[in-house]
C-alpha cells in the first residue's frame, strides 16, 4: 500500500472487520453476513451517516444527529471535513463549511475550533470553557470512533479493523493521514481502496453475477463532488483507464436550486418578509429541508417542503412535482452528462465502447439522472441505478458493501502480507493494447474479428473459447490482433428547405424546453441523427493453426494465453478430441 | 473464466494449407503494443494473480518506485496550467456588475477564453475559489471580503452553462482578432494576419470543421471553398447578453413587454450588423487576395492560351482549305485537259477510221466494178445497180474491221472469179453467223 505513518496491526486472528465508506457528506459501514454484505444501520437507524460532528454542552453527537444541529449550533458542527485530511490550508476548498465550524490554518494542516467541552461543574455559569481547536486528523479520529461504536455494538464485539474507501486522487499524504487517524481510533486499516473499485466488486460479489469481460462508467454523484472513473473490467480484474473529478455539478448544486426556487416562492408569498437565504438560521433551514424534499422526488412524482419559522417567524408550507425539479435542475443534469461523457472521452473511448454505467452515491437515485445517461450511451449499456434497473444495487450503500468484501478477503492476511500484495511491483503491470481474437467468415464471405482477449486486459491472461464447425472437415484457426473504430454514417441529406424547417423546429423545441415541463428529448432531432457503429478492424496476423477432421456439426475450443511477458501461447483442439494443436509465439 | 460459447463458425482449412504441427506462428504482440497501467489490487481475482506474481518473492522500495514509474498516470495535478497573474484591478471589480466582467480574465482563463475546455474552466474556478474563498480571507483577518470572490462564482456560473457561456461568448470582443491594417498587410504576412482573424471568427460557426483562410500555396479549390463557406456563415452568434434589463415585477406588465420587444428588436439589428461586419471582412480579405488575382490571372491567361491556339487553328485550318482548293482545281484542270486530249485523239481515230471505212468501201465497190459486176460484156444499170446494192447490204451488217479485213482480202484481185470467191465466201461467213439471211443477197450468189 505505501502509506507510510503510523498505522495500526493487529494479529489476523484477533481481527473483527468491517467495511467503511468515508464520505465528504456520509459515511457507511458494513459487513458480511453469510458471504453477503450488509450495511449496518447505526443506533439511529441510519445507513448513511452524515460525516459531522457537533458538540453541544460537553456531549458529542455525530451523524444525522449532528447534521440537525447545523441549524441551532452551526459553529460547534465539524462538517465536509474529510477532503481536508492530509491538505494544507491553502489547498483546501472552504465553500461548504461556510454553514458550519470554519477550516483555519494550523501549522502544515487545517483545524476547526470548536467548543468541545462542558462547562465544568462548581465554576460560574456564565463561564464558558475554553474552546478546543482539533486538527482535522483529529476530528477524523473522532468520527471514525463513533462509527466504529457503532458496528462494534451493532456486532456485540469490538471491531479492530477495516477497509476504508477513498476516492481516487486522494494523495499519498491524504491517506497517511487517514491511515493514521484511525490508528488513533484504535482501528486498523487493512487497506484504503478506491471507491469506484469498492462500487464494482460490491456488484461483481453478488452469486448471481458472472465473471466476464466489461468495460465500464462508474459514475459516484455525491454531495459535494462528483467523481467518474472508466474501469476495465478483465475477468475480475479492474483496471482504471480514467478518471474525473468535478466539484460543480453534485448533489449541493441540486439543493441550492431547490433553495432558490423556494425562497423565491416563499418571498412571493410575503413580499415583506427578509430572504431566508440571508440569514444564517434561516438558510440553514431551508438548507435541510430542500436537500430532504429533494430526496423525496427521487422516491415520488410530489413532494412536500414545509418549515417552521422559517423568516421572520413565518412558517412556510409548499410542495414541489418531480418535472417542475427537474426542469430546475436541467443545468445540473446536463453538466453530469457532459462530464461522463469527457471522461469517456479521456480514456480514448467511444460511448459505443461502454458495457456498463454503475451509478453510484446518494444524487445516483435521481431517477433524471440514470435516465439522462440511458440517452447519452447505446440502448445496449446497462446503467444500473435504482431508476432504470430493478436488479440495481443502493448506489448508497455500493462502497462499504465493497470495502467489507475486500476486508473479508484479506482479513487472514498479515500486514506484511497485504503490504506485498498490493506492492506497486505486483499492479503494475503490461496491459495489451490491441485486442487479440480469431477470424470466422462473414456472412458474405468477408473477415469477421471475433475477439478473445480484449483490449486493455492485464497479463498474464488466458481466455477460451467454443466455435461451431457446421460442416465438419478440416478448419483453419487464424489468430490476429484486432481494433474498434466508430463507422459514422451520415443521415441523406434532406432537402434544403425540408432540412432548414427542421433545424428551425429544433430550436424552437430547444426554447420552448426552458420553460415547459415537459419533453426532454427530442424526436425531431433523433431522426436527423447520424448512424454510429463500433466496427473491429483487423490488424497483423500472429498465427494460424489448422484443426483437421472436425465432426459434422462439431466444436472447436480456441484457447488463448498472454504471459507476462507478452508471449503468446495458443492451443486449439476439437471439443471431445484427443490431440490439440499448440503453439507458441514469443513477444515481438 | 469459463469458455465462452461463440456461435459463430471457423473458416474450412484452404486448400493446401500446410504446417508443422498444423501450427504457423507468423507474429506476435511487440512491447510497445502494451501498456504499463496499475491494477486495483481489489477482489479476488486480484489476490490471485497477486499470489502467482509474488510466488515466495519480496519486493522492495526500490521496486515500488521503478514499478510506479512504469505505470501510466492516471490522476493528473490538481494545480497545473493555469497561472495567470492577477489585475489588481481587475480585484476590486463589483461583483454586481457581472455584466460587463470579463469571466474568463476573472478565472486566469484569458490565454484561452473560448477554447478553455470544460475541465480547464472546472479547474480554473478551483484554484480562484482556494485562494479567494471569504473565509480563506477571514483567516487572514480580512473579513468579509468576498466581492471578488463573487465575481468568481459569477464567472464560473456563466462559463459552465453551455447556454449562457455562447450568449457571452458572442460578445466576449477581447477574443475578437481585429482585421489587419493596411500598415500591418505592408510587411507583408498578408495570409497570417487574415487567417487569424478568420480563425477567430470560425468559433461561431455551427458547422465544423471550417475551412482556414490558408496560405500562399492554397489551391485554388481550396480558396474558393474557404470563400464559398464563408460567404454562407451559418452563425451561432447572438446578442442577448447585451439586452437591457426587463423589470420583473408584476405591476409593470407594459413596460416589461415595451422592453421585451426593444431587446428583441436590438439583437436581431446587431445580428444583422455582425452578418453585414462578416461580409465585409471578407470583402476586404478578398479585394487584397493575391491568390484571387493569380488565378483569375492564371484563368485569363489560360483564356488568352485558348484564343490564340483557337486563330492558329483556325489560320491553319484556311490555309489547309485554300491548299485543298487550290489542288482540287489544279487536278480538275489537269482532268480536263486529258480529257480533251483524249476527245480530239479519239476524234481523229475516228476519222481515220471512217476514211478507211470510205476507202475500204471504194475497194469493196471497186472490186465489183473491176469484176464487171460479174457478167459479160457491159453491165446494165440494173445489174450494177442490184450488185451494188449487195455489197452496201454486206457492208451495213458488218463493223468497220470487218470491211478492212474484206478491203485487204479484195485489194489488187483483178481476176473475176477470185473477187466472186472472196464475196462468195463472205456471203457465207455471213449467212452462218446469222448476220444475214438467206435470200437477202440476190445479185452477188448468183
Ligand atoms: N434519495 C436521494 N435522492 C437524491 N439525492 C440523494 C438521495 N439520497 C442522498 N442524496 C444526496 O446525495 C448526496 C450525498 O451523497 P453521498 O454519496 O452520500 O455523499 P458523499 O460521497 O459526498 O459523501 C447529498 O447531496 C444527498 O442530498
Ligand atoms: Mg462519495
Amino acid at each position: 500500500m505505501g502509506d507510510s505513518g503510523t498505522r495500526l496491526a493487529v494479529d489476523p486472528n484477533d481481527r473483527v472487520t468491517i467495511g467503511i465508506s468515508f464520505g465528504n457528506s456520509n459515511s457507511s459501514i458494513a459487513h458480511l453476513v453469510d458471504d453477503k454484505a450488509e450495511v449496518i444501520a447505526n443506533e439511529d437507524g441510519d445507513r448513511q451517516i452524515p460525516t459531522i460532528l457537533s458538540y453541544v454542552d460537553g456531549d458529542e453527537y455525530y451523524g444525522q444527529q449532528a447534521k440537525n444541529f447545523l441549524v441551532r449550533n452551526p459553529t460547534n458542527t465539524i462538517a465536509y471535513f474529510r477532503d481536508f485530511l492530509g491538505k494544507e490550508f491553502k489547498s483546501i476548498d472552504p465553500t461548504h463549511n461556510h454553514a458550519s465550524a470554519h477550516p483555519q490554518e494550523s501549522g502544515e494542516t487545517v483545524a476547526f475550533t470548536v467548543k468541545d467541552k462542558a462547562a465544568a461543574e462548581g465554576e460560574e455559569e456564565e463561564e464558558e470553557p475554553a474552546p478546543s481547536t482539533l486538527t482535522v486528523s483529529e476530528v477524523a479520529t473522532r468520527y471514525l470512533r463513533r462509527l466504529v461504536g457503532a458496528a462494534s455494538e451493532y456486532l456485540g464485539k469490538k471491531v479492530t479493523s477495516a477497509v476504508i474507501t477513498v476516492p481516487t486522487n486522494f494523495g499519498e499524504k491524504q491517506r497517511a493521514a487517514l491511515i493514521a487517524a484511525a490508528a488513533a481510533a484504535d482501528l486498523e486499516v487493512l487497506q484504503l481502496i478506491s471507491e469506484p473499485v469498492a462500487a464494482v466488486l460490491a456488484y461483481d460479489a453478488r452469486p448471481e453475477a458472472q465473471i466476464s469481460d466489461k468495460m465500464q462508467v462508474v459514475a459516484d454523484l455525491g454531495g459535494t463532488r462528483s467523481d467518474v472513473a472508466i474501469v476495465a473490467s478483465r475477468g475480475g480484474m479492474y483496471t482504471v483507464l480514467a478518471t474525473a473529478h468535478d466539484y460543480e455539478f453534485t448533489g449541493v448544486a441540486l439543493d441550492k436550486v431547490l433553495m432558490d426556487h423556494f425562497a423565491k416562492e416563499f418571498l412571493k408569498k410575503n413580499p415583506k418578509a427578509k430572504d431566508p437565504r440571508e440569514t444564517p438560521r434561516s438558510l440553514a433551514k431551508l438548507r435541510l429541508e430542500a436537500e430532504a424534499t429533494k430526496r423525496a422526488l427521487s422516491r415520488g412524482t410530489n413532494a412536500a417542503f414545509s418549515v417552521e419559522s422559517l423568516s421572520d417567524g413565518i412558517d412556510f408550507a409548499t410542495t414541489i412535482n418531480r418535472l417542475r425539479y427537474e426542469t430546475l435542475a436541467r443545468t445540473v443534469f446536463e453538466g453530469i452528462n457532459r462530464l461522463v461523457e469527457s471522461v469517456v472521452k479521456k480514456a480514448g473511448l467511444d460511448v459505443l465502447d461502454i458495457d456498463e454505467v454503475v451509478l453510484v452515491g446518494g444524487t445516483a437515485h435521481t431517477p433524471r439522472i440514470a435516465a439522462n445517461l440511458g440517452f447519452l450511451f447505446p440502448q445496449t449499456t446497462r446503467i444500473l441505478a435504482p431508476a432504470t434497473d430493478t436488479s440495481a444495487i443502493n448506489p448508497s450503500e455500493l462502497q462499504a458493501r465493497g470495502a467489507a468484501l475486500q476486508a473479508s478477503l484479506i482479513c487472514d492476511y498479515d500486514p506484511e502480507d497485504i503490504e506485498q500484495s498490493t506492492h506497486a511491483a505486483v499492479t503494475t503491470v503490461p496491459h495489451v493494447a490491441n485486442a487479440i481474437g480469431i477470424v470466422s467468415p462473414g456472412p458474405s464471405g468477408e473477415e469477421v474479428f471475433v475477439p478473445i482477449i480484449p483490449t486493455d486486459t492485464a497479463v498474464p491472461a488466458r481466455r477460451t473459447v467454443q466455435l461451431s464447425v457446421p460442416a465438419g472437415g478440416d478448419v483453419l484457426v487464424k489468430v490476429v490482433e484486432g481494433n474498434t473504430h466508430i463507422k459514422v454514417t451520415k443521415p441523406e441529406p434532406a432537402a434544403k428547405e425540408n432540412g432548414e424547417s427542421k433545424a428551425a423546429k429544433v430550436e424552437d423545441a430547444d426554447e420552448d424546453a426552458d420553460e415547459d415541463d415537459s419533453d426532454f428529448s427530442d424526436e425531431e432531432e433523433e431522426e436527423e441523427e447520424e448512424k454510429r457503429e463500433k466496427v473491429w478492424k483487423i490488424g497483423s496476423t500472429l498465427a494460424e493453426a489448422a484443426v483437421r477432421g472436425v465432426k459434422k456439426d462439431g466444436k472447436v475450443e480456441v484457447s488463448i494465453t498472454v504471459y507476462a511477458d507478452l508471449t503468446v501461447v495458443v492451443t486449439a483442439r476439437e471439443l471431445g478430441g484427443k490431440s490439440a494443436v499448440r503453439g507458441t509465439l514469443p513477444s515481438a | 473464466m469459463d469458455a465462452t460459447v461463440i456461435s459463430l463458425p471457423l473458416p474450412a482449412l484452404p486448400e493446401g494449407w500446410e504446417a508443422e504441427k498444423d501450427f504457423r506462428a507468423i507474429g506476435g504482440i511487440t512491447k510497445s503494443s502494451a501498456t504499463a497501467r496499475t491494477l486495483e489490487p481489489v477482489g479476488p481475482h486480484f489476490l490471485a494473480h497477486a499470489r502467482r506474481a509474488r510466488h515466495k518473492r519480496t519486493f522492495s522500495e526500490d521496486d515500488r518506485i521503478q514499478a510506479q514509474e512504469r505505470a501510466k498516470k492516471i490522476e493528473e495535478n490538481e494545480d497545473s496550467d493555469i497561472s495567470e497573474p492577477e489585475d489588481p484591478i481587475l480585484l476590486q471589480r463589483d461583483a454586481k456588475d457581472w455584466k460587463t466582467q470579463d469571466h474568463y480574465k476573472v478565472l486566469g482563463l484569458s490565454k484561452y477564453r473560448w477554447r478553455a475546455t470544460e475541465e480547464q474552466i472546472k479547474r480554473a474556478h478551483r484554484k480562484k475559489v482556494l485562494k479567494h474563498h471569504p473565509d480563506k480571507k477571514a483567516a487572514a483577518g480580512r473579513a468579509d471580503d468576498d466581492n471578488f470572490f463573487k465575481c468568481i462564482q459569477k464567472a464560473t456560473e456563466i462559463l459552465l452553462d453551455p447556454v449562457k457561456r455562447r450568449q457571452f461568448d458572442s460578445v466576449d470582443e477581447e477574443a475578437d482578432v481585429e482585421p489587419p491594417t493596411k500598415k500591418q498587410l505592408a510587411k507583408g504576412n498578408y495570409y497570417k494576419l487574415w487567417g487569424n482573424v478568420f480563425k477567430s471568427e470560425a468559433r461561431f460557426s455551427k458547422i465544423h470543421p471550417v475551412p482556414s483562410f490558408g496560405d500562399e500555396n492554397s489551391t485554388k479549390e481550396e480558396v474558393e471553398n474557404f470563400y464559398n463557406f464563408w460567404y454562407n456563415f451559418d452563425s451561432w452568434r447572438s446578442f442577448e447578453y447585451l439586452d437591457e434589463d426587463v423589470p420583473d415585477d408584476n405591476e409593470n406588465r407594459d413596460q416589461k413587454r415595451h422592453m421585451e420587444r426593444k431587446n428583441a428588436n436590438a439583437r436581431k439589428k446587431k445580428k444583422a450588423e455582425d452578418n453585414a461586419r462578416l461580409r465585409k471582412l471578407l470583402d476586404d480579405a478578398a479585394a487584397g487576395d493575391e491568390r484571387i488575382k493569380r488565378f483569375r490571372q492564371e484563368a485569363n491567361a489560360a483564356k488568352h492560351k485558348k484564343r490564340l491556339e483557337r486563330e492558329a487553328a483556325e489560320r491553319a485550318a484556311a490555309e489547309e482549305a485554300r491548299r485543298k482548293k487550290e489542288e482540287e482545281e489544279r487536278l480538275a484542270k489537269e482532268a480536263e485537259e486529258k480529257a480533251k486530249a483524249e476527245r480530239e485523239a479519239a476524234k481523229k481515230a475516228k476519222e481515220a477510221a471512217k476514211n478507211a471505212v470510205k476507202k475500204n468501201k471504194r475497194v469493196l465497190r471497186g472490186s465489183v466494178k473491176d469484176a464487171n459486176y460479174f457478167v459479160e460484156g457491159d453491165a446494165s444499170a440494173a445489174t450494177i445497180d442490184a450488185v451494188l446494192g449487195d455489197v452496201e447490204l454486206i457492208q451495213g451488217r458488218i463493223d468497220a474491221d470487218e470491211i478492212a479485213a474484206l478491203a485487204t482480202k479484195l485489194a489488187g484481185l483483178k481476176v473475176v472469179d477470185e473477187i466472186k470467191g472472196v464475196w462468195k465466201g463472205e456471203i457465207e461467213r455471213l449467212l452462218a453467223a446469222g448476220k444475214l439471211k438467206d435470200g437477202e443477197i440476190k445479185a452477188l450468189s448468183s
